[in-house]
């Protein structure tokens, strides 16, 4: 097997913003998290993702301000490295190798040049043992230290980044684990330590969650299982330490937070609510409710005048100190099951899959952001434990994106299975899907497919899904109804019913042009005629359910391509209505390109994933390449470009036109990227080459800025250009505002320097410039 | 063990009063506790907090507050008089009234010299103390409201007084209010018009004042310039009771909804002196109001309207895992409420204001161990005996044969009947029958045993109809023998022995034949074995001694028992054996029962090694038979009947278990304050 080395799998868009702390800038004007292999920097106003501080080559697991320079931002990661960024123009200011996986990281001001980190105990054995490790930064210009300066502070230490705090002033470090809280005191080089009991009296359990130290007292926060938080104070005596105990929260804290200035301590957990208690006077609390998911972050900027709490549900809310949220950032909703599989919406090209319970998230890929979310179950979602919810289980759109076609369930233990089929037409106007028609009880038992018929022609729309009742049913859009003046919206109905011996069919699919209905009836596959919706031919097929069919495209759209449960994929011409050719292949997932005559097929073999992409009508198949992720590919999609690639090699050529972006069974969402393609990112990215000769100061980082835009000037110098250069407008805005006569008389002079260019640009130009600087005085 | 026919009894509706204030004495570790019901009791905190003395209360005489000076217990109450006690005779030993209506507080200084009391109509008054009475010595100012808490301050030369809306602060010397701080009124409650009480004050040493009021406040003020530091805001209810640590870094308050809070005076930041009050733990150890307090150097000792007395150690001031740091709950009385006829087969129970008498049921079936027998006849009430107006009972009966004799003995005045079955009145009461604390019959009913004052035993003979005085055993006179009242009476089977114990003594008498040694703890129980005339004895710290009387000398077995000690297990339980009994068909069974346990101890098995453990005997059958002679040893307890208060075997060898269920206690309680409970 070829392995091709240009092709490597990315994570691209989709990660989480929720798997560490986020940091917010000294001015509250950004927000940083770790997102995946990068640092994201958010507009804390916008929302919009300023830059992404790329260069680390493993998941980052530690964004941190540097505490002497507020404008430098430290990041770690599993690669062994901590980066320091400048994260204002979103430049790598120095790399630190480390040499072993970093998972969390901590500075204070107290220790200068010093970070702590955690650290496995050891490399090589595979132990859930993490040491708190100090590591001297070396003071070099280098642009590639080596930081080999480390020295333990703490063993048997959580890798859970929110068990670690420092105390007053960096003067003392609270860390805990599991049952105990240990307290480092740097002046003494003394620990001193405190456990506690597994269980309550009342059978709660108060194994610790999260520390926060308060930035003035000594006293320190700590959340429990149990939904305490205990404030201990007085924890320099071995004994006579002491604590009290606030308890709202009715699950486990997850998180902890003083405020700067230590007049309030903010707590989160699985409530999804956002509590303030007041340091001191904790009977007086503020509730932020409602904030959509299990709260699993919360931070402080370091004024104080933002709050940003992150969430579950991949979500980052920063809220104002006055407890009003104030921005969403949103990213990629991963809940524990995608069951509609991943689909593109063919309008805006987004990926669409399940979000929120009961919603549809529409995903941007290319932009990396989250565009919104349709709610389809349209019930008030009750979060309690052990309580079943309607559940989005199937969605389709048809060709063109007008429809969209949605399947909910809900199972009770005791009652029968509620399903309700859906469909959704695109609104223009409003830019959204609208409710057309809902079926309650379209089937007797779980629909297993669901597709539309794939012709552009949208006036003959059919809709086909096949259930486990032994039927597909068929459903087309009535004409419209005039009664009595008022025009009713057509709705859709059910055409046809169809059934093949009391099998259960599996699968369904529609060929390219709308001709052609495949199903697969268990070991039978038919193909029937949408428009007769006679039984056209059964197609021979060796023992084992059908799982996946496929009509080939473009120009092999003659072939349908099927796989079975017994490790078979077999190819049919429908032509001769003979079987092509078969392979013995564990196919789990079949899917086909639809800009292209390309279909790929992941296999699944030894716990490890190989994908093939191939033709139908040719014996090799173009792209292969074993173990593209351990464990199964649940779902996957080819996703249309935007712009397309133009790669001659052939290897790659199957990636010109489309993307193909799968989900594994952990919920990560891969693709693969070509070295073209990565290229191109990161020169877009180095914007900013520097210069070596010249010393990298931040005035020759501005310098240089404004030479490259200089140069680019030069090439847009068609553009006609502003009158900057005439004298009354220097004259105006040179001279100090006070010694400047009076703006009527300045108006009509400064209106007449700009009559000057009427000869050589459009009169209409001009006068609208010059309605612009009316307004500006 | 053998097998017994169980009447498991739950008719026995025993009541606790609540407990309405308490005081402790630091220097003889006694705990006094004073009930709705006006009853005082004593607790020693050094003996394993055994009830020792309980003093019975009056009609119409609530005690309000309790103070010590030096040994002296004084008391007041809203009838508006002072009360000290006579602790040694077990009642009132002079009253005296204050004139000033009722009193609500009393307060001594550190001296001891004087004792300042708040009343209804507004003034403080002091009294001095003398050696025998105290003595009204002057009113401080006057002012408007009733003051309803006191606090000296330790060097005695001020007073903090807590009011309505204020507290004032009076120097003790001039007997002038210096200030006057004004206590804001609730902020949740809706009518703010609404007087806010400041139901307790603490002053310490450096001159801070703490209060708790009724709006739900501890407040922490300034005592010299009179101004208002913090405010913690516990409850939306009561702050009803504060209680300061002897070394003044601790102070505790209770409230309305059965919490416990406490403060403590730390210091911010590690290195630095500035210190200040900080709310650290909270304690919920009781489901009503808190209305009495404690804070001794280790423990929190609380007390309200659930009539529990909870004993909380504080785990930074005691050793961790030891029986010190464990929390202790007392809810019955540590001595019987209960006597039995073993021949009639008939219970006595005594209430505070009445007696009842009760015939057991009756069954014939049989079945096997665990089963419950079909009752073929229910037990029902015979008599019930309310005691009459201003009288006052004390603990008296027997039931002896097929005879009731009850007696109510008054203090003064009328001499008291004796009711016999038959209804017929005895007019004649001998004189040193006035004043008894307990009451015991001899086997044969004809005589009657009765503890008197000045740990003096009367001896009368009972005939038919009357009862004749015949002959008092006065205590040995020495300095080794105590003047404490005799708690405990318990005559032999044959008649020839009486046995007696006092918080100090156990005497043997019937012209007293011994005295047993006892070491420091206070006997809790005795009983003279009716064959081998040995006297066995249990004692607070959990020691059980057999004595024999022929001999006089500790039993072989005895002194196996002391050398090898007592098993850790069994010295961990924290309430006193109230009982012993034998088993005639068995004499080597002695039979002991607290209010969580029965047990049989079996002189002849081995004794139980240290690390063996205490199997409840039901567990016990269900193990194989070489596993359970494994772990058989003489001490069997039986932990399956809970809240005990009586275990007695009668004639027909059929053991009465009466139980009191804690939730029959709950339900009659009054309704606690309205809380919002998660997830209701």
């Amino acid at each position: 097997m070829v392995e091709y080395g240009d092709i490597r799998v990315v994570y691209r868009g989709g990660s989480k913003i929720n798997f560490r702390k986020p940091v917010i800038s000294n001015d509250s004007r950004f927000l940083l998290c770790a997102s995946g292999e990068s640092v994201k920097v958010f507009s804390s106003v916008t929302e919009e993702c300023v830059h992404e501080l790329r260069g680390h080559t493993g998941q980052v697991t530690g964004v941190l301000l540097r505490p002497s320079n507020h404008l430098q931002v430290y990041s770690c990661s599993t690669d062994g490295t901590v980066r320091l960024w400048d994260f204002t123009d979103g430049i790598l200011v120095r790399t630190y190798v480390v040499g072993y996986p970093v998972y969390s990281i901590y500075a204070s001001l107290n220790h200068k040049e010093v970070v702590f980190i955690v650290t496995p105990v050891c490399v090589f054995v595979f132990a859930e043992l993490f040491q708190l490790v100090a590591v001297n930064l070396p003071q070099t210009p280098d642009q590639l230290v080596e930081a080999r300066d480390l020295s333990a502070v703490l063993s048997d230490v959580s890798s859970n980044p929110s068990t670690i705090a420092f105390g007053r002033g960096g003067e003392y470090l609270a860390s805990v684990n599991n049952l105990k809280m240990e307290i480092y005191f740097f002046k003494k080089n003394k620990s001193y330590s405190f456990s506690l009991r597994e269980y309550t009296k009342n059978g709660g359990k108060n194994t610790f969650t999260c520390i926060a130290c308060h930035p003035k007292d000594d006293c320190v926060a700590t959340g429990h299982d149990d939904g305490k938080i205990r404030l201990w104070r007085n924890f320099k005596q071995k004994k006579e330490y002491t604590y009290s105990t606030l308890h709202w929260h009715h699950s486990a804290v997850s998180s902890l937070c003083f405020t700067p200035e230590g007049t309030n301590l903010l707590s989160g957990g699985v409530e999804s609510v956002l509590v303030q208690w007041r340091y001191n006077q904790e009977n007086q609390k503020d509730f932020l409710p409602r904030l959509g998911a299990a709260i699993t972050h919360v931070t402080v900027s370091p004024d104080g005048a933002l709050f940003s709490t992150s969430h579950s549900d991949n979500k980052i809310t920063i809220i104002q100190s006055c407890v009003k949220v104030s921005a969403v950032i949103q990213g990629l909703v991963k809940g524990e099951n995608v069951t509609t599989g991943l689909l593109v919406d063919p309008r805006s090209k987004a990926l669409v899959l399940n979000g929120r319970p009961g919603h549809l998230q529409f995903y941007s890929l290319q932009r990396d952001k989250l565009l919104f979310h349709l709610d389809i179950v349209q019930q008030e979602y009750i979060h309690e434990a052990g309580l079943e919810q309607f559940e989005v289980v199937r969605a389709a759109f048809d060709a063109s994106g007008l429809w969209l076609a949605t399947v909910e369930e809900r199972k009770q233990k005791s009652a029968e299975l509620e399903l309700n089929l859906k469909l959704w037409s695109f609104d223009e106007q409003t830019q959204s899907f609208v409710l057309n028609t809902t079926v309650s009880a379209p089937h007797e038992a779980r629909i297993t497919a669901m597709c539309f018929s794939q012709a552009a022609d949208s006036q003959t729309t059919t809709l086909v899904s096949a259930s486990r009742d032994g039927h597909f049913k068929a459903w087309q859009l009535g004409l419209p109804a005039h009664t009595d003046g008022t025009q009713e919206w057509p709705s859709w109905s059910c055409d046809f019913v169809g059934a093949y011996h009391g099998l259960v069919p599996r699968c369904c699919c529609f060929s390219a042009d709308g001709s052609l209905l495949a199903v697969g009836f268990q070991e039978v596959v038919t193909v029937w005629n949408p428009t007769s919706w006679e039984l056209l031919t059964t197609l021979s097929q060796p023992p084992g359910d059908v799982r996946n069919l496929c009509f080939g495209q473009l120009s092999c759209s003659k072939y349908l391509l099927g796989s079975n449960n017994k490790k078979m994929v077999c190819c049919w011409n429908l032509l001769t209505c003979s079987l092509e050719w078969s392979t013995s292949m564990d196919v789990s997932l079949l899917l086909v390109d639809s800009r292209s005559e390309n279909m790929a097929a992941f296999c699944c073999q030894d716990g490890s994933t190989d994908l093939f992409v191939f033709k139908p009508s040719e014996p090799r198949p173009l792209f292969s390449q074993k173990a593209v992720c351990s464990g199964r590919v649940i779902h996957a999609v080819f996703t249309p470009r935007e712009v397309m690639l133009e790669s001659s090699e052939e290897s790659s050529q199957w990636l010109n036109r489309s993307q193909l972006y799968f989900l594994t069974e952990f919920m990560d969402l891969l693709t693969f990227s070509t070295k073209a393609e990565e290229e191109k990112l990161m020169a877009s990215s180095k914007q900013l080459v520097i210069d070596d000769t010249v010393a990298m100061t931040p005035f020759y980082l501005l310098l240089g800025k404004h030479r490259h835009e200089h140069l680019g000037n030069e090439e847009s110098a068609e553009r006609t250009p502003l009158p900057q250069s005439s004298v009354a407008i220097k004259e105006l805005l040179q001279t100090p505002a006070h010694v400047l006569p009076a703006t009527s008389f300045l108006c009509s002079m400064f209106a007449k320097s700009l009559l000057i260019s009427v000869t050589e640009t459009s009169f209409m130009n001009s006068l609208s410039v010059l309605s612009a600087v009316a307004v500006k005085l | 063990m053998g097998e017994f026919k169980v009447h498991r009894i739950r008719f026995f509706n025993h009541m606790p009063s609540a407990i309405r204030v308490m005081a402790f004495n630091s220097h003889t570790e006694r705990l006094v506790v004073a009930r709705a019901d006006g009853a005082v009791e004593i607790f020693n905190f050094a003996d394993n907090y055994y009830q020792e003395k309980v003093i019975p209360g009056r009609d119409g005489k609530a005690v309000e507050a309790l103070c010590w000076v030096g040994r002296r217990l004084f008391s007041a109450g809203l009838d508006g008089e002072i009360t000290e006690y006579d602790l040694e005779n077990l009642r009132p030993r002079n009253s005296m009234e204050a004139y000033g209506g009722p009193i609500w507080t009393i307060s001594s200084n550190s001296q001891g010299t004087l004792l300042a009391a708040g009343c209804e109509d507004g003034t403080v008054k002091m009294f001095e103390v003398l050696e025998d009475r105290i003595q009204f010595q002057r009113n401080l100012s006057r002012q408007k409201g009733r003051i309803i808490s006191l606090s000296w301050h330790p060097t005695g030369s001020q007073i903090a007084a807590g009011m309505l809306d204020m507290i004032k602060i009076f120097d003790a010397e001039t007997g002038h209010a210096t200030h006057r701080l004004l206590v804001e009124r609730g902020l949740q409650r809706t009518s703010n018009s609404q007087e806010v009480v400041v139901w307790s004050v603490a002053f310490l040493s450096d001159h801070t004042i703490i209060s708790g009021d009724s709006a739900g406040k501890v407040q922490i003020w300034d005592g010299i310039t009179g101004t208002l530091v913090r405010t913690h805001l516990l409850t939306k209810w009561d702050v009803l009771v504060l209680a300061v640590s002897p070394d003044e870094s601790s102070v505790i308050a209770g409230t309305s909804e059965g919490t416990v809070v406490q403060f403590q005076f730390i210091s911010s930041t590690v290195d630095q002196q500035d210190k200040q009050w900080v709310r650290t733990r909270t304690f919920k150890s009781h489901s009503h109001d808190v209305r009495a307090l404690v804070h001794t150097d280790t423990a929190v000792v609380s007390g309200g309207v659930d009539t529990q007395l909870v004993v909380r150690p504080l785990l930074d001031k005691v050793e961790k895992n030891t029986q010190e740091s464990a929390m202790r709950k007392i809810i019955f009385p540590h001595r019987n409420l209960v006597s039995c006829a073993k021949k009639a087969g008939l219970l006595l129970f005594q209430f505070s204001d009445h007696l009842e008498l009760w015939r057991l049921g009756e069954s014939d079936g049989n079945g096997k161990p665990g089963d419950r027998l079909p009752v073929k006849r229910n037990p029902e009430k015979l008599i019930q005996l309310k005691r009459k107006k201003l009288s006052q009972p004390c603990d008296v009966f027997r039931l002896v044969g097929s005879k009731l004799i009850s007696l109510r003995i008054f203090p003064e005045r009328i001499p008291a009947p004796l009711v016999p079955l038959s209804r017929l009145q005895v007019s004649k009461l001998p004189k040193e029958l006035n004043s008894v604390h307990q009451l015991s019959f001899s086997s044969d009913s004809s005589k009657l045993f009765a503890s008197s004052i000045l740990s003096s035993v009367i001896v009368a003979s009972v005939k038919e109809l009357e009862c004749k005085y015949l002959h008092t055993f006065k205590p040995p006179s020495g300095e080794f023998h105590s003047r404490q009242p005799v708690h405990l009476l318990s005559p032999s089977e044959d008649g020839n022995w009486l046995a007696t114990a006092n918080t100090a003594d156990l005497n043997v008498s019937l012209q007293l034949h011994c005295s047993v040694p006892v070491c420091g703890s206070c006997p809790t129980a005795v009983s003279i074995h009716p064959f081998s005339c040995s006297l066995v004895s249990v004692h607070a710290d959990q020691q059980i001694f057999e004595f024999s009387l022929k001999q006089k000398e500790f039993t072989a077995w005895s002194r196996k028992l002391q050398k090898q000690g007592m098993h850790p297990l069994w010295l961990q339980r924290d309430a006193p054996i109230t009982r012993v009994t034998f088993n005639p068909n068995n004499p080597t069974h002695i039979l002991l029962h607290d209010t969580s346990m029965f047990c049989i101890v079996d002189q002849i098995l081995p004794l139980p090694e240290e690390k063996t453990r205490f199997y409840n005997q039901s567990v016990l059958q269900s193990l194989s038979l070489g596993e359970r002679l494994r772990n058989s040893h003489a001490f069997k307890v039986y932990r399956n009947f809970q809240n005990l208060l009586c275990v007695d075997l009668m004639e027909d060898h059929s053991l009465v278990v009466v139980e009191r269920p804690l939730l029959d206690i709950v339900s009659q309680l009054p309704a606690p304050v309205q809380q919002k409970k998660f997830a209701t």
